[in-house]
């Protein structure tokens, strides 16, 4: 037997390791569609409990829409289930082509291609055009996991620079003046911290050292910026990014599927050479049906942007008055800082208890130290699920003696 | 050939320039752990490798290049001198 007792013991002493370490990872079952408010099970075999949702991607709300819901069955009834093949064989209907249009147009880029997810975007991005050792990529060091795996992919030379810091990819730029290809790689919303890339400045360094722009905007499509295009309208380069990368897993409906928007040249040869487009299914008919009205209603109204930010205001303004220590910034992840790996979880786990899903999140998720709770807010919230989260968040934050301690503070009282 | 105690010291100067910042008062020496302590991570090593690959014109290969083999100076020293 290849499944030797000896690996099954081997496999089984990693899974206990990951145990001890309390890293393991355990999904919630809910009961409900995604929305503001869910019903969870949790632990497995708990009593079902209905909870405010501050942890989902679901920024604009639409992942239960109903005219979403309703393209959905239409996309279904119309086009069928599966395609049973990838793109380029048998797998391409007009409402493929009808969403790649669409989301280039939207995000103000000459074409666009789609993925089975954002992940398999990124991981597949830089192959197809970033060739040889002659070529360099520069990265912010928090870009998403899925980006780090894509570099690691190419042949290129392999670089990164202080999150954030421009003055740090300055000196790469400099320094890497020798290479064919500089690319510098970026998100627009840094997942974690919510804080967003200064894309005017990274733009300008740009054209100053003749370097390409990479924009992952995944947690800002649909919302962020006056008319919701993302961080390249909020930092006012609309046009000057020349590739950018995107989920329809988030503010877009939220089911899945990704793409990779930008220079005509460079998409069309994703298309000719990216692997997990190659060798991949194409997106299923109800999911691209579905993302085509969304498309339609984000370009329509920014109204659903609009409330967004009204709740994102209304959110960080009520945390700061309870005395939570928040990550400063612009976008609709609020991480409520709390340092001490253990308190992030006792923390959440109270919180569950009066009624809000947050996730704690810890070492090596987020550096060593640096705890939270991500809160995330949509604009399915109304001002009574606010009012309700935050009364919770200084209840729980007031028995673990939290609230007006700054960084410092906490540290010394729970430790890093 | 550039000698241990040089390499040791242009790595260590390396790490404190590019890893920690300018405010950050941790103390780093060549047996500090990097990457299992957090201050270097496995993606931004890349930096560390890319910036010994072109100032000795070298060529560290990716299997020899874990997280492992860059968790401290000295043990970066010891593979450097496999490749000198």
């Amino acid at each position: 037997m290849a499944y030797a007792d000896k690996i099954r013991e081997a496999y089984r002493k990693e899974l206990a390791d990951i145990r001890t370490a309390g890293l393991f990872k355990e999904e919630r079952f809910i009961h409900s569609p995604q929305a503001a408010e869910i019903t969870v099970e949790f632990p497995s075999g708990a009593p079902q409990q209905a909870v405010i949702n501050l942890c989902a991607n679901n920024y604009l709300g639409l992942s239960s829409h109903p005219e979403v819901i309703r393209a959905a069955h239409e996309g279904l009834d119309s086009r069928g289930y599966g395609m049973s093949s990838v793109r380029f064989i048998c797998g391409t209907q007009e409402i493929h082509k009808e969403l790649e249009r669409k989301l280039a147009n939207f995000l103000r880029l000459d074409d666009a291609i789609l993925y089975a997810a954002c992940f398999d975007a990124n991981g597949g991005v830089f192959e197809p055009f970033i060739l040889t050792d002659q070529d360099v990529i520069i990265a912010d060091r928090l870009v998403h996991a899925s980006l780090v795996d894509g570099i690691r992919l190419s042949k290129a030379l392999q670089e990164s620079y202080k999150h954030n810091d421009m003055k740090h990819l300055e000196r790469k730029l400099e320094e890497f003046q020798d290479k064919r290809i500089r690319l510098i790689v970026t998100d627009g919303v840094f997942s974690m911290d919510g804080d967003v890339a200064p894309l005017d400045v990274i733009c300008a360094l740009a054209e100053k050292y003749d370097a390409m722009v990479l924009l992952d905007d995944s947690h800002a499509t649909g919302f962020m910026g006056r008319t919701g295009r993302g961080t390249h309208e909020m930092r006012g380069v609309l046009g000057k990014i020349d590739l950018i990368t995107t989920t329809l897993g988030k503010g877009l409906g939220g089911a899945s599927g990704g793409c990779v928007s930008g220079r005509a040249e460079l998409v069309e040869l994703c298309r000719q050479r990216a692997r997990p487009y190659l060798f991949s299914n194409a997106i299923p008919p109800v999911v691209v049906a579905a993302a085509n009205k969304v498309l339609e209603l984000v370009s329509s109204t920014t109204e659903r942007r609009d409330k967004l930010e009204r709740n994102t205001l209304y959110w960080r303004k009520a945390l700061t008055e309870a005395g939570l220590d928040i990550k400063a910034g612009e976008s609709p992840i609020v991480p409520v800082m709390l340092y001490n790996a253990k308190l992030s979880q006792d923390v959440a786990r109270d919180l569950y208890k009066e009624g809000i899903y947050v996730v704690g999140f810890f070492f090596p998720v987020v550096p060593k130290g640096a705890a939270r709770i991500r809160t995330q807010l949509s604009a399915s919230h109304e001002t009574a699920h606010l009012d309700k989260a935050a009364a919770a968040f200084k209840k729980v934050g007031e028995k673990y003696g939290i609230l007006g301690l700054k960084k410092d503070q906490i540290i010394a009282k729970f430790g890093a | 050939m550039v000698n241990d105690s040089e390499l040791c010291e242009i790595i260590l100067q390396y790490v404190k320039d590019e890893y920690l910042d300018e405010d950050d008062d941790t103390q780093i020496g060549p047996d500090s752990p990097l990457i299992s302590s957090g201050i270097v991570d496995s993606f931004s090593m890349v930096s560390l490798k890319t910036f010994l690959e072109r100032k000795y014109k070298i060529s560290i290969p990716d299997a020899k290049a874990t997280p492992e083999a860059f968790d401290s100076v000295n043990k970066i020293v010891a593979l450097m001198k496999e490749f000198f």
